[in-house]
């Protein structure tokens, strides 16, 4: 169980205003993601979430601020979902999630997994003998397998179909409800959020900023009724008009 | 009867083979010249020097300077491709050498090399390498440089660490690359060997085919030449490809 502190004073791209390439990414973002919360950040696109996810992963760490994960000291272990796959092709469905592991690899919890995702039948294969709803579900059975102190998870269901998509996103459902993580959740679909999500945290264009947190008060049993989350996110669209662009 | 596809190009090519031999020897049997022999001359010429063991020891010791020179090459060149590929700064202090290097007449470096070092083993095979390293770091440095970020971060998110990365990230996306390099390499290295023997060395074939030269002796360099071309077609046949449809059984 581990909790997600950020606080980000300017999080820019290029030395100086008057480079070319500068980008004022994130300004003053500050928020806390409690231990086994499942958060969706809500906004726009290209306003900088995938930018945090990687600054939190550690694979950016040009900022101005502090993130911390966990207890101070200990490096948090990290499972990573993103956009893309990012599968190796040259190994096997199994081999990909079995190299996440530091040591030997844990097989009755692999054999749970794939089975939970219903990818038992092609754990030998190559992924890109796969369908991308596959591929993506072995990205995110990778992501569990290293039973990391969070999750991030970076629009994990962008360019699948609806069914596809709805199919997966419940798999992720039970597999997260059987293994609860503290989840930072990246998405622009905010049925999906509102369907998945404890907390909502909408965003602003660049440079991001935090316009509005809001709790997800739906029972988590009835999460499946589509018509609930209609209906709930009616709601929040009108008491929260500020959220209405970043959509 | 209708042929498979792959047997149908395997006739094709045994024909083609054939009718080139024919066109050989119809060819030396008008000119009916010293100068081209007849392709039974040049199998009778290749038997004898194989029976007495002269083909065998000359060709063994090119074959010697070949994988010497080409295994020290390709892991040099390759740890090197590698990180000027990946440093950026390396690179830029390099590239220039690398650009001289590689335009080097190789007629020079092996001179030179036997002039400052002796007539030398030693001085043959680095002479050899000094010609070959240049090719393999410019392929293996692309190699490099084309690496896939996003594969990179995911290793780095999952803290695969240093070796895990190479062994299973960074190695597999260079794989086309060191067998071009290693293709390239082979074809570049024996014509190197043989000036290098040519000058320098008292066995080999670049040695065998300076005495066939000044003896006029055509039957028997021709049958060096197919013993060794057929020698590095069997590299290709039975090491190169069989390890090349390994790798690469995982692509579409």
């Amino acid at each position: 169980m581990s909790d997600i502190r950020i606080s980000i004073a300017n999080k820019v791209y290029g030395s100086t205003q008057q480079d070319d390439q500068f980008h004022h990414a994130i300004a003053e973002l500050n928020f806390t993601v409690h231990p086994d919360q499942f958060v969706c950040l809500v906004g726009p696109s290209g306003c900088g979430k995938t930018t945090l996810l990687n600054m939190i992963a550690g694979l950016d760490s040009h900022y101005e601020g502090q993130i911390d994960v966990g207890r101070s000291g200990i490096i948090p272990s990290i499972g990573y979902v993103f956009q893309n796959p990012r599968l190796l092709p040259w190994h096997s469905v199994r081999q990909n999630i079995e190299l996440v592991f530091a040591g030997q690899p844990k097989t009755e919890l692999i054999d749970g997994l794939l089975d939970s995702m219903q990818l038992r039948d092609v754990e030998h294969q190559y992924p890109e003998r796969l369908s991308l709803g596959m591929q993506r579900r072995v990205s995110i059975i990778r992501a569990f397998a290293v039973e990391a102190d969070i999750l991030l998870m970076d629009e994990p269901f962008v360019s699948l179909d609806a069914p596809t998509a709805r199919q997966v996103r419940s798999l992720l459902y039970s597999l997260w409800q059987q293994r609860p993580h503290t989840v930072l959740f990246v998405t622009h679909d905010l049925r999906e959020a509102i369907a998945l999500a404890d907390r909502l945290i909408f965003l602003s264009p660049s440079p991001m900023r935090i316009v509005s947190d809001i709790g997800v008060d739906i029972a988590r049993d009835q999460r499946h009724d589509e018509s609930r989350i209609e209906y709930f996110r009616e709601q929040l669209l009108r008491h929260h008009p500020e959220i209405d662009g970043l959509l | 009867m209708r042929l498979s596809c792959s047997a149908r190009n395997k006739l094709l090519a045994l024909s083609s083979s054939l009718l080139l031999l024919a066109m050989w020897q119809l060819l030396a049997l008008a000119l009916h010249s010293p100068t081209l022999p007849t392709p039974a001359k040049v199998g009778h010429s290749f038997w004898q020097a194989t029976v007495s063991g002269e083909l065998p020891y000359h060709l063994g010791a090119t074959l010697l300077r070949l994988l010497a020179s080409f295994g020290i090459a390709m892991l040099l060149g390759c740890a090197i491709g590698i990180l000027l590929g990946k440093n950026q700064t390396l690179n830029a202090f390099f590239d220039n050498w690398l650009v001289m290097f590689l335009n080097i007449p190789a007629l020079v470096t092996i001179i030179l090399c036997y002039i400052w070092f002796g007539l030398e083993e030693s001085s043959a095979i680095l002479a050899v390498v000094i010609n070959k390293l240049p090719n393999v770091i410019v392929t293996i440095r692309e190699g490099a440089r084309s690496l896939d970020k996003d594969l990179l971060e995911m290793a780095q998110s999952y803290r695969f660490g240093k070796r895990k990365t190479f062994v299973h990230v960074i190695w597999p996306q260079l794989h086309p690359f060191v067998m071009a390099a290693t293709r390239s390499g082979l074809a570049l290295i024996w014509k190197i060997i043989l000036v290098v023997e040519l000058l320098g060395r008292s066995n080999g074939m670049g040695y065998q085919l300076h005495i066939f030269f000044q003896l006029f002796d055509v039957a028997g360099l021709l049958a060096y030449s197919f013993a060794f071309i057929a020698i590095i077609q069997l590299i290709e046949l039975t090491i190169l490809k069989p390890m090349d449809r390994k790798i690469q059984r995982w692509r579409r």
